[in-house]
């Protein structure tokens, strides 16, 4: 289980590779990548930054990862969140989740998504031609944890 | 003393990221904290307003209304998460 902040860029084959290295049981494994938009609420975005709160953000995709081991029988994950300036088409996230079968690693990938969706301190501030503005949360993003 | 950090749209309002404060020895919880905050007013007042979204960490863990703060704490306040 492993959880990274950083503002480099990442690379998923070899991440994916490093996840499922020395285990032969691994049959499946299900990723997310989010990716930057240039387009939200009707703005071109030129720039999203990505901010968080170190200390307690490690602490809270800890908690995440650990609940998804505890509901699914998977063998591993991994969550690399980057931070800081980013450009539309940029990677911001990473979700990788190892198991015997699919539907383990599906549905823990995307629990760990939308857990982290609402519960891991991230903010994203957009810049537009109309200048800079922070992005409001999302009820549809309430709506998604809350049906595990 | 309480350690108090602010992030993202609420450090941008206030225009700090972070104080330390002697606080009065009958604000013992989260609630009664953002209740004295207020007592700041203008913008302190009008982004702590009750029904204004305003999440708080106590010790890098989500905290609710009751949850005790007290000497050496580190108390977090944001707006809800948009991470992702």
């Amino acid at each position: 289980m492993s959880v990274r902040i950083q503002e480099p860029d990442f690379d998923v084959s070899s991440e994916l590779a490093a996840l499922r290295a020395g285990n032969k049981r691994v049959g499946a494994v299900a990723t997310f990548i989010g990716v930057v938009r240039d387009l939200n609420d009707a703005s071109q975005v030129s720039t999203l930054t990505l901010e968080h709160y170190p200390g307690m953000t490690e602490k809270a995709l800890a908690q995440i990862v650990d609940d998804a081991k505890q509901r699914w029988d998977i063998y591993d994950a991994l969550v690399i969140h980057r931070v800081g300036p980013l450009k539309p088409g940029d990677q911001i996230v990473l979700v990788a989740v190892s198991s015997a079968h699919r539907g383990e690693s599906f549905a823990a990938c995307q629990f760990i998504m939308d857990y982290l969706k609402t519960r891991a301190p991230f903010w994203k501030k957009e810049e537009t031609p109309e200048g800079e503005r922070w992005i409001e949360a999302r009820a549809s993003d309430q709506d998604a944890a809350a049906r595990w | 003393m309480v350690r108090i950090i602010y992030l993202a749209r609420l450090r941008d309002a206030f225009g700090k990221s972070a104080e330390q404060v002697d606080l009065p020895s009958d604000i013992g919880t989260v609630a009664a904290l953002l209740t004295w905050l207020r007592t700041r007013g203008g913008v302190w007042a009008h982004e702590l307003a009750s029904g204004r979204a305003v999440r708080v960490a106590v010790n890098h863990d989500v905290a609710q209304a009751t949850t005790p703060i007290g000497n050496g704490d580190e108390v977090a306040l944001f707006p809800p998460v948009t991470g992702g």
